[in-house]
């Protein structure tokens, strides 16, 4: 009879809860459930809007290579060759992706199914990116816990829930690796973190798996390679090297290493490229400096010098060597561009254009800053300040990822993904110390104020009526009400109620450009019912994932840029007169061109406004493209009266304006009007030789011409 | 005069190390080195005679490497001078130390076998 009583005792006993205790508890675990749904919610826009899809451009690729994936099983996917792009050379695909969301969207698919959901993999693959967000909150709620305290955590889970940079990059339907990395990051940083913290092997050894898993799902793990080592250097510098340091870094060297190289696109790159080198270098510095310590704990001090200064000079000279003979021998990797580019922002435009010719690869505009982190670019700073009120070793780290991530955000656009996160740790943190020892005060003025008319006006309202108060009438600030724990949090929230709303527009303003974008998708699905099995399509190389992904066509070039020269001859093709362009087309066995034109409809990211970097990129395999042939004599790049002889006579030119001067699209302006450039188009009537028009959707959008065959007599 | 200092100061050195270590570190000392020297082995030999099969002197070595590794972390959670409050290591017990070692090493080896080939 006694037993349930017993178990009961021994099950407070076990977790080890007052009711206080409890209470915090369900507190917390409350509001991490709200703070998920609310970032699952508000990332489910574009597919309550319009419909499921996947957006984009890279998500497509990423989808067609899941379905592979699911379809066929593992080994087929790992070893799949991909014969429908980069056509003739294909692609290993195995071996050059990133699969981390492809497995992590199979295994979700694989778990639905065993549990007998029948749900379609195209689903799966657009929830991804919010559910990931939910573990992105849960995740950054247990760093910042680590670094800094719960009520931090709580505030920090509640801003990367709806922080701007980050729900740009995961609404539904953008099946990209950053959606998946982020979690994984935020993860490693963690368990970094307590690794660090606890000194146990065990932790040490999860950061290594974390590590695995951020490895397999982005190119931007070498941001984790590179920033670990870094804060060993500093924690060093700074005089705070423990044992529990060497035992949390060199188990993550080691096993990490190895991990990665696992992933077949990494290999062997995680010991000869030169981004990874300096974690090699961090760590046998950091086996030497234990060495050394471990001595100097053993001897008296005067042998201790002696031997210190054998073991330095043999060190030294050893490691002078291996320096020399990696680098005599070649064994080093050269740097890649997309390193420089991060080190030096203008390397990028200057020598390699396939990279500066990415918008997301361009330096950050300042406005960006705020529109992508909001009121949390101004609250950082006193994150930071507050994190050198408090030092350990957690906010060492939080305070190099900070200052790194917003160094590399303003290098690349796209990094900005990187910074939003620490923005959101740090911002946190600040959040919780202001607030925190004025709730204290604040209860004080509540029990004054108790008689007061206002006092059964309790919960959401008197938040309200408080933020209303706050922001109107600064001066009577004083009369804020009922502040328990739960109502700063409404108020909170409520608060970034405007945040929210500038969300919602960012993400509508996101997903219109998405299905504007996505319109040449649908439109290109013409391909998969007209044309033969077998056809070969070239277009630039921002359209490749779309046509393979929507026509199921064999492209040339496609969005994984991992031939250049090969790119540059399709840029050649597009911006060679008609003759010559038709026989690199034959050489190529290209049936079909596409071309994108947005003249008519008013798009204007077409062709002829991305035309200049196909010239520049196409410099590098046929060094008589003269970039100022295509310029007005003035140097401008003008499509009408005074436009380069070159660019009147390009393939390009001629595919997307082709009968264009024909056609008078608004009574007010006359035929030829170029809507995006807003001017009449040079040459207005010329006739196709080489090329005849196959489609044109009704926009003029979407413009495919069929490549004729060779005449039967010379 | 550098020579004669060189091995007086070995001399103290291991004079220090008989005296002063326990003797279940030394056991751990000595398998430490056992891994230290059949990883010098392989380094020696791919100096000799070459990288060919990269992807198993990589497992074989890093292997070795990191079996030291996680030897020197657990020697040092269970060495008795290191239970120093700047440390935390007070709560982590000898056979609970173990049991993340072998955890680690799990981890470890299975990578190992995979990249072997």
């Amino acid at each position: 009879m006694g037993m349930p009583t017993q178990l009961s005792i021994n099950y407070t006993r076990t977790i080890g809860l007052s009711t206080k205790q409890q209470q915090q508890l369900l507190f917390r675990f409350a509001v991490l459930l709200i703070a998920c749904c609310v970032s699952f919610c508000i990332r489910l826009f574009a597919v309550i809007r319009y419909e499921s899809i996947i957006h984009e451009f890279d998500p497509w690729f990423n989808f067609r290579a899941t379905k592979v994936l699911v379809e066929q099983g593992t080994f087929e996917f790992w070893n799949w060759f991909d014969s429908a792009s980069w056509y003739p050379l294909g692609r290993i695909v195995g071996g050059t992706v990133y699969p981390g969301i492809m497995y992590s969207a199979a295994t979700i698919y694989h778990i639905l199914h065993a549990l007998t959901f029948p749900v379609d993999i195209k689903d799966v693959c657009v929830m991804m990116a919010p559910l990931f967000s939910c573990f992105t909150n849960i995740v950054t709620y247990f760093f910042t816990k680590q670094v800094s305290d719960t009520t931090a955590g709580l505030f920090a889970a509640c801003f990367i829930a709806m922080v701007p940079g980050y729900l740009s990059r995961s609404v539904a339907g953008s099946y990209d690796n950053e959606c998946v990395a982020i979690t994984a990051m935020i993860l490693c940083f963690f368990l970094i973190v307590k690794s660090v913290h606890t000194g146990s092997l065990f932790w040490s050894g999860l950061t290594c798996l974390a590590y695995l898993y951020m490895v397999a799902s982005w190119g931007g793990y070498v941001f984790i390679t590179n920033i670990y080592p870094i804060y060993v250097l500093v924690l060093i510098l700074c005089g705070r090297y423990s044992q529990r340091l060497y035992v949390a870094y060199s188990t993550f060297y080691v096993i990490g290493t190895l991990l990665s190289m696992q992933i077949r696109f990494v290999g062997f790159q995680a010991v000869q490229s030169s981004e990874h080198m300096g974690a090699l270098i961090v760590f046998v510095f950091l086996q030497c400096y234990c060495f050394v310590n471990w001595i100097r704990s053993l001897v008296p001090r005067d042998v201790f010098v002696t031997l210190y200064r054998i073991f330095f000079l043999a060190v030294g000279a050893m490691f002078m060597l291996a320096a020399f003979l990696a680098t005599a021998t070649g064994y080093l990797g050269p740097w890649t561009g997309r390193f420089y580019s991060l080190l030096d922002p203008t390397y990028a435009s200057k020598h390699i254009p396939i990279i500066a010719s990415v918008a997301e690869h361009q330096p950050t505009a300042w406005g960006s800053y705020f529109f992508d982190l909001h009121i949390l670019s101004m609250l950082v700073p006193a994150g930071i300040y507050f994190c050198f009120q408090n030092v350990n070793d957690g906010v060492i780290f939080l305070i190099l990822y900070g200052s790194f991530a917003a160094y590399f955000a303003g290098v690349m656009v796209r990094l900005m993904l990187v910074l939003a996160p620490a923005a959101c740790v740090l911002s946190g943190i600040a959040f919780s110390k202001l607030l925190v020892p004025n709730v204290a005060q604040l209860r004080k003025w509540e029990q004054k104020k108790d008689e007061s008319q206002w006092s059964e006006i309790k919960g959401v309202a008197s938040s309200w009526i408080g933020v209303v108060r706050r922001f109107y009438c600064l001066d009577s600030g004083v009369d804020l009400y009922s502040f328990g724990w739960l109502e700063v949090l409404v108020l909170f929230s409520s608060g970034w109620f405007v945040v929210v709303i500038v969300c919602f527009c960012a993400s509508l303003c996101l997903v219109r450009l998405r299905i504007a974008c996505s319109e040449p998708s649908f439109r290109s699905s013409w391909l998969r019912y007209n044309t033969k099995v077998d056809a070969k399509i070239l277009s630039w190389w921002d359209y490749g994932y779309q046509i393979s992904g929507f026509a199921n066509r064999t492209v040339i070039v496609d969005n994984n840029t991992w031939n250049n020269s090969h790119i540059a001859t399709v840029g050649r093709v597009l911006n060679s007169p008609e003759r010559k362009a038709f026989q690199i087309c034959k050489k190529l066995d290209v049936d079909y061109v596409l071309v994108i034109f947005g003249g008519a409809l008013g798009y204007s990211s077409d062709d002829i406004n991305k035309f200049l970097w196909p010239i520049r990129i196409s410099h590098s395999v046929d060094s008589t493209v003269d970039e100022s042939a295509y310029l007005t004599a003035d140097g401008n790049y003008r499509v009408g009266e005074g436009a380069g002889p070159a660019l009147v006579e390009s393939l390009m030119y001629k595919l997307c304006y082709y009968r264009f001067g024909e056609v008078q699209f608004d009574r007010g302006n006359p035929a030829g009007y170029d809507k995006v450039r807003g001017e009449v188009i040079a040459k207005k009537k010329f006739k196709l030789r080489y090329f005849e028009e196959a489609f044109t959707s009704r926009n003029w959008l979407v413009r495919i011409y069929h490549v004729k065959d060779l005449p039967n007599i010379g | 005069m550098i020579g004669t200092s060189i091995v007086e100061a070995s001399k103290q050195l291991l004079v220090h190390y008989k005296n002063s270590v326990p003797y279940h570190l030394k056991v751990i000392d000595a398998f430490l080195l056992y891994v230290a020297f059949t990883a010098a082995i392989q380094f020696v030999y791919v100096l000799l005679v070459g990288t060919f099969p990269f992807n198993a002197f990589l497992a074989g070595f890093f292997s070795c490497i990191g079996v030291f590794v996680l030897t020197v972390g657990l020697r040092m959670q269970l060495n008795p001078q290191n239970q120093s409050p700047a440390n935390r290591w007070q709560r982590i017990n000898p056979s609970r130390a173990f049991t993340e070692w072998l955890f680690c090493n799990l981890v470890l080896h299975i990578a190992v076998i995979n990249f072997i080939g």
